[in-house]
């Protein structure tokens, strides 16, 4: 499915929402198909590529941040981008204003400052868009 | 006919408009239209077997065309066992979902 590319947006924060999980889940299962991805994160999705994101302990069972082995958003995204190689590439791309009304700005490797137009473009470009927004 | 892959990722008991996505699935449905209607996340709370008001029946009834699918990760969260899913619902993967995405010519809807 070279040809294949799914553009998806997000609006939701780190943790806020299942959603999130839902999207970096369809977004893992179209790259092992071999079909290309765009993310387009806008508001507080932006901060989900966050480098400085940290696992914590669970207090109430009393484990260490190792034991609990808590998935950050910063972890699954950047196994995404580990995975996408090939024919099936891998775009993030950060609202730069989003980005800066945060001062969510210092990201792991991968994603790029960008704005509306790039939605855009890829909505055009795409097989299809998936417009996922907050509550 | 048009492909429409509609997804409700919510529940009826928390959001009223979750009516009118079903409301939309049947109409879609009954003006000819290809429908998947896929739940995910709390959307599949309506495909525990029993579950009230059992809009998968209702919408089924109504639009017997439309394809029912529930996400096998939100049941097994839910503890919603696949032998006790409502009648008219498949279990799917997320693949199935990203299968029907990258289908040229669906019209995706999330809700």
């Amino acid at each position: 499915m070279a040809d294949k590319t799914i553009t998806i947006s997000l609006m939701d924060g780190p943790y806020d929402s299942e959603t999130t999980t839902t999207a970096l889940r369809i977004a893992e299962a179209a790259l092992s198909k071999g079909i290309s991805v765009n993310v387009f994160a806008y508001e507080g999705a932006v901060s989900l590529t966050l480098k400085g994101q940290t696992q914590h302990p669970n207090p109430v069972k009393g484990t260490t941040a190792e034991q609990q082995q808590h998935p950050t958003t910063a972890g699954f995204i950047a196994a995404l981008f580990e995975k996408a190689g090939g024919d099936a590439q891998l775009q993030w791309v950060n609202c730069g204003l989003c980005v800066d009304e945060r001062g969510a700005s210092d990201w792991i490797d991968g994603p790029r400052r960008g704005g509306p137009a790039d939605f855009y473009k890829w909505s055009q470009e795409s097989t299809n868009t998936l417009v996922i927004g907050t509550r | 006919m048009a492909k429409y892959l509609l997804i409700e990722s919510r529940d009826p008991y928390e959001y009223a408009d979750t009516n009118y996505f079903y409301d939309l699935a049947r109409d879609l449905v009954q003006r000819g239209n290809d429908v998947t209607l896929f739940l995910l996340q709390n959307g599949v709370l309506v495909a525990r077997s029993g579950a009230k008001p059992d809009k998968v029946g209702e919408l089924r009834q109504a639009a017997p065309g439309v394809r029912v699918l529930a996400d096998e990760f939100s049941l097994r969260e839910r503890g919603i066992k696949q032998d006790r899913t409502t009648a008219g619902v498949q279990v799917a993967d997320i693949g199935a979902l990203v299968d029907m995405l990258a289908d040229d010519g669906c019209k995706a809807v999330w809700h």
